[in-house]
């Protein structure tokens, strides 16, 4: 029997992926997924650490909320992962503390 | 020849998209306005255009319904009569002379603000998921119930492998069932309410047969997928070291309590949590619209007490989207009718507003059940943070009351800075309100979201 997956679930025919860099690896990225999306396909449930304990954030309320999965796309820090569609050529990196302003 | 009136909806989920229909087929000229790439809310989340879902009502319920919305839009967009502007965040509206001017951020980045102007708003901003602390809610792989089945619904995800749904509420079969048949094992769907409470409420749900047989049908999804559920049960504590490994799962006694001896230790790679539902009422606030407990009170018209302003949907109470197409049904022909100088006509709206009745009745219940125990505030460690954001440990808000004499969340806020970040305590503040022992009161922030210095400088473009 085959494994059920999402993309098996709706029959899903995607166009073909692109790639973007997260803190220097490359990502594999199905068109139209947000960040936090192709993060979660590639396995990536951390990206940001918290700015006095330095804790690992992810994803947590998943619809812009909570404003725990923030990175920086492109050079802008504090993105919210999982508000944001990935592009590709994207460059993402994780966020320590307040977010790095390159 | 004279203009047609203009309304503005905010939130193009099933409550702003049909009352949107129901004005627009009635003359109005609507402007609807999302966050969201896709219409549908967070109910009806659509996969992205890109990844080539054949069959995306596998992912949902009442499809069909989706699909006259959908085309409906399409339609009255396609003849002109509704304007949708997708991306669009909006974070304040303004009350002008004798209109609205609505404002929002544009895409991705929310850096740029236009203003939409209408005669009318409609207030159709839905809910979002509350979920109370406990050790260990903060680790990568613990993430809201509703979070993970946005993800799976738009990104075609899953959080983990290994999947433990648990809380409380209505919320969590759909979310096991759906994470079950896109391929996660779910570990268990731990559920804190007793379900022979509902007996209490047997003639309530007796005239909800549909409700029941959903309920059933997802009773029998779950042992399809072999999913064991534990009533009068609760996740107490997360484990891992940066992310999630396991959880510990108790029953809990009738008073709420943790039976003694009774916690297991449950591996798991994710967990999706939810303790019910709250409602987005930002901007009903900001226009100084009347509020019912953490509800926008309206009245039989979905009327709030600010004239030109309609609330429908999940900000007027949770009870999901059968109650918020019936309410967006009315709140769009009273708004057609008002518009018109005329009262509706009871009668187009009668079946509508029986189902109102009778759903929210149906929540009611519900609601009534599907309490987490008061006992879960002795549960939150005194190191256990409760505000995300600010990094806040229980200890701090116990001392804010304990020993600070705070009464109150906004003195607890004030002294601790729990639900002074990011978020600006969506995340915590049913939290902070369980550990001050005060109920939990509307925010009143200024903006419904956050909002650069140079947008508030700038005079706002019209948007187009």
């Amino acid at each position: 029997m085959t494994p059920r997956t999402p993309l098996r679930l709706v029959r899903a025919r995607p166009e073909p992926p692109f790639t973007v860099t997260f803190d220097e690896r490359e990502l594999t990225v199905l068109p139209g997924q947000t960040i936090a999306a192709a993060l979660w396909s590639a396995g990536v449930m951390s990206w940001r650490t918290t700015r006095s304990s330095g804790e690992p954030r992810g994803v947590f309320c998943g619809i812009g909320v909570c404003f725990d999965c923030l990175l920086t796309v492109n050079g802008r820090p504090n993105q919210r992962a999982c508000l944001v569609r990935a592009e590709p050529g994207d460059v993402i990196r994780t966020q320590e503390g307040t977010g790095r302003h390159e | 020849m004279s203009e047609r009136p203009r309304l503005a909806v905010i939130g193009a989920g099933p409550a702003g998209l049909v009352a949107a229909l129901a004005a627009a087929a009635r003359g109005v000229a609507v402007t609807l306005i999302d966050a969201a790439p896709d219409a549908g809310g967070q109910f009806y989340r659509q996969p992205a255009a890109g990844l080539g879902a054949r069959r995306p009502g596998a992912l949902h319920h009442q499809w069909r319904t989706w699909e006259r919305l959908r085309d409906g839009l399409a339609a009255q967009v396609g003849a002109g009569r509704i304007r949708h502007l997708t991306e669009h965040h909006v974070w304040c509206v303004e009350r002008e002379s004798a209109s609205f001017a609505v404002h929002a951020l544009l895409g991705p980045e929310q850096e740029e603000s236009v203003v939409v102007r209408a005669d009318a708003v409609l207030l159709a901003t839905g809910g979002y998921e509350k979920v109370l602390p406990f050790p260990g809610w903060t680790l990568p792989g613990v993430v809201t119930a509703g979070g993970a089945q946005a993800m799976l619904k738009s990104g075609l995800v899953l959080p983990g492998r290994t999947v433990v749904v648990a809380g409380t509420g209505p919320l969590l079969m759909p979310v096991a069932v759906g994470l079950a048949a896109a391929g996660a094992k779910v570990a268990a769907l731990v559920e804190s309410a007793d379900p022979k409470d509902f007996v209490r409420h047997a003639r309530v749900l007796a005239a909800h047969p549909d409700k029941l047989a959903e309920g059933a049908r997802y009773a029998a999804e779950l042992a399809r997928y072999r999913v064991k559920v534990h009533v009068r049960h609760a996740v107490v504590a997360a484990h891992g070291t940066d992310r999630l490994e396991a959880v510990t799962v108790a029953a809990l006694d009738a008073d709420g309590r943790v039976r003694a001896g009774s916690e297991r230790r449950v591996p798991c790679d994710s967990l999706a949590v939810g303790h019910g539902m709250l409602p987005h009422t930002d901007l009903a606030e900001t226009l100084g619209c009347r509020l019912d407990g953490v509800n926008v009170a309206v009245d039989d018209e979905q009327r709030t007490d600010v004239p030109g302003v309609w609330a429908a949907g999940e900000t007027t109470g949770i009870g999901g989207a059968a109650l918020s197409l019936a309410e967006g049904r009315i709140a769009g022909l009273s708004i057609a009718a008002r518009l018109d100088s005329r009262a509706p006509e009871p009668g187009s709206y009668a079946s509508a507003a029986k189902a109102r009745a009778g759903l929210r009745e149906f929540f009611t219940a519900v609601d009534n059940v599907c309490t987490p125990p008061d006992r879960w505030v002795e549960r939150v460690g005194d190191d256990t943070l409760v505000c995300r954001c600010e990094e806040v440990p229980a200890a701090a808000i116990r001392e804010a009351v304990d020993e600070l004499g705070a009464g109150d969340v906004r003195t607890v806020k004030l002294l601790t800075r729990a639900g002074m970040g990011w978020c600006q305590g969506r995340m915590c503040g049913a939290a902070v309100a369980g550990l001050a022992g005060c109920p939990p009161t509307p925010a009143r922030r200024p903006f419904a979201r956050p909002v650069p210095l140079g947008v508030l400088a700038r005079e706002p473009d019209e948007a187009s």
